[in-house]
């Protein structure tokens, strides 16, 4: 997907005479000159049907991704649901100016980034210690089936997360308290306690997605040839030399591309885990609110349409940034683990 | 050497299968704990909140919700049709586009592989997508916006190519053009029946996605008929929650129409219930699709 993404379509072709023939049947440098040459409608109406079968996707992320783009001109009127779509405002950098200067921005962005980079690094860190750990269990059925049960919350929605912690930490009956009765101890009134949320969020996430990396590091680790673990103990390397100098090395590869992968969107929040868990609980929004629910709020509760594009245009373009940076810096590294 | 890796090996057995079954516990508790409460009398969650174990077992829960099913089963019929057919849509547009960018020879799928790709890198954000779905689309209550959003996701293509690739060797589509397929025919008789099991896992996904999707309805909807499951549950949950809380607040009694503790119990429960059934079947699919789709697209 790299250089010659880009040089499709560049108008090489202008300075070649036309030939004949298939490409297949020329010689290699002739080959990719007459490539080149042919132009994208003689290839549109040569494969038409392909064309025609890809039609529907590229219809659809013209409609759903690339048309919204032009609204980020939103960003800078102040509109209003009443008054035409184009007869807001315009008003510049000013929503910019106040989430800037409310010190929005900067709260929201370093929530988002703070609980992004902790949800990678224990995400991974745990998945692959799980991974190791599962894959060492000797009794078949239960390797089968602990993993499946540590897969199957990735499986129910977002909303069963709020139940759950519904039934545990609600004042009145929830499971929490019930417990600390029990043991004499007073009730806590968790949905007033801002600090805890941080550990909570991070604690539920794993409870959702540790499954899901954990299956992929163990595809990984089965990946790994028992060669290499018969020399090594041969060599007299015990277990725990095997795993540190043998399987956790060969996890490597997965790791950085499940990272990269995860730093590129780190500027996209967790939106269902967010707002499934905090809701419209203003006490917690300190500590508990990122971009993507700041920006749902604007738009269905407050209203403030040119705010809230705003804050989304500015997530889009620093992750956008964030992104190509990154992968810049990588492709410097080792071109091999460039997203593109 | 050989004693100490012996007990080395047993020392990391006990530790993998203390791990692991704490991990598991971890996630299988939450679930007991709704399931108890669903079959607990409402008063005894009232008096001692919720337990592990009912407390006082009764089936009142279940017996309300369903006494009055209307609500839940219409929210199950919206749910499993913009499922259905949002997977099958879904389905048919990601195969094709997924066998048309496998195709070596075709040219242009590079440039059309990062015009897909770019979508996850740069967006408009989640407002003009609105203003577009509400104002130009106008798709406000209407099933196109349960099912048109979720219909495609570049990973999901990515994914199904990769698939494809690994599924049907390149010299077959050349042999088949040899013997006078056209394309779509190629894809119809031959990529589809060679690709099952990736289609079933892309499908499988896109099924998931939407049962479990209540986004849409709390952006689009307004009409209580047409609301997703999820997103019944979701109000159920939290209209009680927020009432409760007033009444706390307030020293006002609650409502003897809000629906008890047990009830919202058993309500997640008949919700969830499909996918608890249905994992232990379709959870390999999953599993394959992960392990296919970590490798680089």
């Amino acid at each position: 997907m790299r250089q010659r993404t880009r040089k499709t379509g560049t108008p090489l072709a202008i300075e070649l005479p036309v030939q004949g023939g298939g490409p297949a049947a020329s010689p290699l440098g002739a080959g990719t000159i007459k490539k080149k040459k042919k132009g994208f409608l003689h290839e549109l109406i040569h494969n038409r049907v392909l064309f025609l079968m890809l039609l529907p996707t590229l219809l659809f992320f013209l409609v759903n991704s690339y048309f919204p783009m032009v609204g980020v001109y939103y960003a800078f009127t102040q509109f209003d649901f009443n008054s035409g779509l184009f007869d807001a405002p315009f008003v510049g950098f000013k929503n910019f100016e106040f989430l800037w200067k409310s010190g929005t921005l900067v709260k929201l962005t370093l929530n988002t980034i703070g609980y992004n980079l902790a949800f990678i690094l224990l995400g991974n860190v745990l998945a692959i210690v799980c991974a190791i750990l599962l894959s060492e269990l000797r009794v078949k059925w239960f390797k089968k089936l602990t993993q499946s049960i540590m897969f199957l919350p990735y499986f129910v929605s977002f909303v069963i997360l709020s139940v759950i912690v519904y039934n545990v930490f609600n004042y009145d009956s929830g499971f929490l308290n019930t417990l600390l009765a029990r043991f004499g101890a007073g009730p806590v009134d968790v949905y007033n306690k801002p600090l805890v949320w941080i550990f909570l969020i991070i604690l539920f996430y794993l409870w959702k997605n540790l499954g899901y990396s954990m299956v992929i590091y163990l595809a990984a680790i089965t990946g790994i040839s028992d060669e290499y673990y018969e020399a090594a103990k041969i060599d007299g390397a015990h277990i725990f030399q095997r795993i540190w100098y043998i399987t956790v090395p060969m996890l490597k590869s997965t790791f950085v591309v499940l990272l990269l992968f995860s730093l590129g969107s780190i500027m996209k929040g967790q939106f269902d885990l967010f707002y499934q868990l905090i809701g419209n609980n203003g006490v917690l929004y300190n500590t508990t609110d990122i971009l993507d629910t700041y920006v749902f709020r604007s738009l269905k509760v407050t209203f403030d349409i040119g705010m809230a594009t705003a804050a989304g245009l500015y997530q889009s373009l620093f992750g956008f940034i964030l992104i190509m940076t990154v992968n810049y810096i990588i492709r410097k590294i080792n071109d091999d683990y460039a997203l593109f | 050497m050989h004693i100490k890796d012996d007990h080395y090996t047993r020392l990391l057995q006990g530790l993998a299968y203390a791990v692991i079954i704490i991990g598991s516990l971890a996630c299988l508790i939450p679930f007991l704990l709704i399931i108890s409460a669903s079959l607990t009398a409402n008063e005894s969650i009232i008096k001692d909140g919720y337990h592990l174990i009912p407390a006082q077992f009764s089936v009142e829960g279940y017996k309300t919700v369903f006494i009055f099913p209307d609500e839940v089963l219409r929210a199950y019929g919206v749910t499993l049709f913009t499922t259905v057919t949002g997977t099958l849509l879904g389905l048919f547009f990601m195969t094709m586009a997924g066998y048309v960018l496998a195709r070596k020879d075709f040219k242009y799928r590079n440039t059309f592989s990062f015009y897909i790709y770019f979508t996850t890198l740069f967006g408009g954000g989640l407002v003009p997508w609105y203003i577009m779905m509400t104002k130009y689309l106008h798709l406000t209550d209407s099933y196109g916006a349960l099912i048109f959003p979720g219909l495609m996701t570049p990973f999901l293509i990515i994914l199904m190519k990769n698939f494809i690739r690994s599924a049907v060797p390149e010299e077959l589509f050349e042999s088949a053009k040899i013997d006078g397929a056209g394309d779509f025919r190629i894809y119809w008789r031959i990529v589809l029946q060679l690709s099952m099991p990736g289609i079933a896992t892309v499908g499988l996904f896109l099924a998931l996605a939407y049962w479990n999707d209540w986004f849409s309805s709390s952006l689009f909807i307004n009409d209580p008929h047409k609301y997703q499951l999820q997103f019944h549950l979701y109000n159920v949950i939290n209209s009680a929650a927020f009432i409760a809380n007033m009444g706390a607040g307030t020293g006002v009694s609650l409502g003897s129409d809000l629906p008890t503790e047990s009830t919202k119990m058993a309500m997640a429960i008949v919700v969830t219930g499909p996918i608890l059934f249905l994992y232990p079947f379709i959870q390999r699919y999953f599993v394959k699709g992960l392990t296919i789709g970590a490798v680089k697209g």
